[in-house]
């Protein structure tokens, strides 16, 4: 019984029961979460991920700013019921240039890891100004003060530099045409040799239907037309990356 | 250590602690929950050999029962599949045009492109495929497209006006007020015109209004504006209007077009999936 005799000395002493409690979480922390960082097989290797476009990226911030992943998860469990909803299953490498990543499980409004290329932009122009004129069902708020708010980009090539620390592989020359390429991509006809030859399969196009202004509603689309859209499945070993 | 006392009254050992004249016993945990926890400690590491668990150099180890999500799934889908019978690969290796004809197939097929209407097409459609103003109804007689079977399943393939299918369906009404192919004398007279075909509030026909219609319209929305099907030129004599029928909305439409985008469905769910939905489509409101 010694052993546990000395024990009491640990509960006798909040300091040290509180060091060595950090210990044993940082062990566990250290044993569950580091080895996802070095193995091979987290990521999956596939083809046509990369980075987002400034005007997605630009809209990916304003989809976090208000709060769309409250509702709206970007995670397609491998079960049956999600796959045959929403599509192939969602994979590590679509989400590894997230900063954030937007997975999660609770769902008041569908998953849209996959809602790319669902519907047209003006749909989403209408379904986000007005929900219930589509969906009379919906529950989903209005969203319509998108189209009138010009898109802030003083930032967006900053906004890039950030993501490039944290590992986005963005170059010096994508960092420092990203304002271009943002209008460039928001403009029917203009000139998108850049954006193209930086951003493979890149859609430009007047998102919300005003082709006098970029609004923020351009990026949001944008940034929704692209989800779950970049990895080639034709390419892709199911088999391989059984996990 | 000192050795505890027992207490008296239930013969159990003390912690040593004492205040103003008041002992902790130190009853020990109740056996059974004991013996749980010890089990829980030994199923643990029964459980981590059997499931992917331990991290090693390069990978995990993945468990002397192989589980895999992802492989579950495969084979939760290949089951599903199974239990249909085959009549999924008998849709796929039958031509759209004879789906109909077969009653168990076409049973099979509507139930099944009624779930996946669901699922894919009530968002712009709505759920009883009635539609709304921009994204058509499916259960009447007009189609911009064609209502056979084979020009719904060709739509639902190749989407409308889609840039991710080089063989969608296209076509673009001319800006003729924006463009300034008509003055807005001419574009008022033929709005008239168009009106008077079914009867709409405000209509008059006028000779000027059918020399303006067969010169500009006729081409694609037919010489009586009973429109043309391989072109996507909607019919105009109708009561069927996809951007409202009313003096006011033809002159917006004439004056600068509205376009709707439908995806192409083909790609993304298959061919089979795509048959099952033309088959349910056709059977709300489909002919020739």
């Amino acid at each position: 019984m010694s052993l546990l005799e000395k024990h009491g000395v640990i509960e006798r002493n909040a300091s040290l029961l509180l060091v060595l409690s950090l210990l044993v979480v940082t062990v566990g922390g250290i044993v569950e979460i580091a080895p996802l960082f070095y193995f091979q097989n987290t990521i999956e290797k596939v083809d046509g991920m990369r980075p987002y476009t400034p005007l997605e990226l630009a809209g990916r911030n304003i989809y976090l700013r208000e709060g769309c992943y409250v509702c709206h998860s970007q995670m397609i469990r491998p079960f049956r019921d999600e796959v045959e909803r929403y599509g192939h299953y969602s994979l590590a490498a679509e989400s590894m240039y997230d900063h954030p990543f937007q997975w999660g499980s609770k769902r008041t409004g569908p998953d849209l890891a996959r809602v790319g290329g669902r519907y047209s932009d003006v749909w989403h122009v209408e379904h986000l100004t007005n929900p219930q004129a589509l969906v009379p069902e919906s529950i989903m708020p209005r969203y319509g003060f998108l189209s009138q708010a010009e898109l802030d980009y003083r930032n967006i090539a900053a906004d890039l530099k950030v993501n490039a620390i944290l590992g986005v592989p963005y170059s010096e020359e994508a960092i420092a045409n990203a304002a271009a390429d943002l209008v460039a991509q928001a403009t029917v006809d203009g000139d998108t040799s850049g954006l193209a030859s930086r951003y493979a399969n890149a859609r430009a196009a007047d998102f919300d239907g005003n082709p006098a202004k970029v609004t923020e509603m351009d990026a949001v689309v944008a940034y929704l037309q692209m989800l779950g859209t970049l990895v080639d499945f034709t390419t892709y070993d199911a088999k391989a990356n059984y996990r | 250590m000192s050795t505890h006392e027992i207490d008296d009254l239930t013969g159990t050992q003390t912690t040593g602690h004492e205040w103003d004249g008041i002992k902790e016993l130190n009853t020990p945990l109740p056996r059974w929950w004991l013996w749980t926890f010890y089990g829980c400690i030994l199923f643990s590491i029964g459980y981590t050999i059997a499931y992917p668990a331990w991290p090693l150099i390069s990978s995990a180890t993945t468990g002397v029962l192989g589980f895999s999500t992802r492989a579950n799934l495969d084979a939760d889908l290949a089951a599903a599949k199974a239990a249909q019978g085959g009549l999924l690969e008998q849709v796929a290796a039958t031509p759209i045009e004879e789906i109909p004809a077969n009653a168990d197939l076409a049973r099979f097929a509507t139930a099944g492109g009624k779930s996946l209407f669901k699922v894919y097409c009530s968002q712009c459609h709505g759920t009883g495929a009635a539609g709304s103003v921009g994204y058509p109804n499916l259960n009447d007689d007009e189609w911009i497209w064609g209502g056979s079977i084979d020009q719904i399943h060709t739509t639902i393939t190749h989407g409308a006006r889609s840039d991710a299918d080089p063989d969608t369906r296209y076509n673009i009404m001319p800006n003729f007020g924006a463009d300034q192919v008509l003055d807005s004398a001419q574009i008022d007279t033929v709005a008239k015109q168009v009106a008077s075909l079914s009867g709409i509030e405000g209509g008059a026909a006028s000779d000027e209004g059918a020399t303006i219609f067969a010169e500009n319209c006729a081409a694609c929305h037919g010489e009586a504006g009973e429109g043309m099907a391989d072109l996507g030129g909607p019919s105009l004599t109708d009561q069927v209007w996809l951007y409202q029928g009313s003096l006011e909305a033809i002159k917006a439409q004439i004056n600068q077009a509205r376009h709707g985008v439908m995806p192409a469905w083909g790609a993304r769910l298959g061919d089979t999936a795509v048959k099952q939905l033309a088959v349910y489509v056709h059977s709300l409101g489909g002919g020739q």
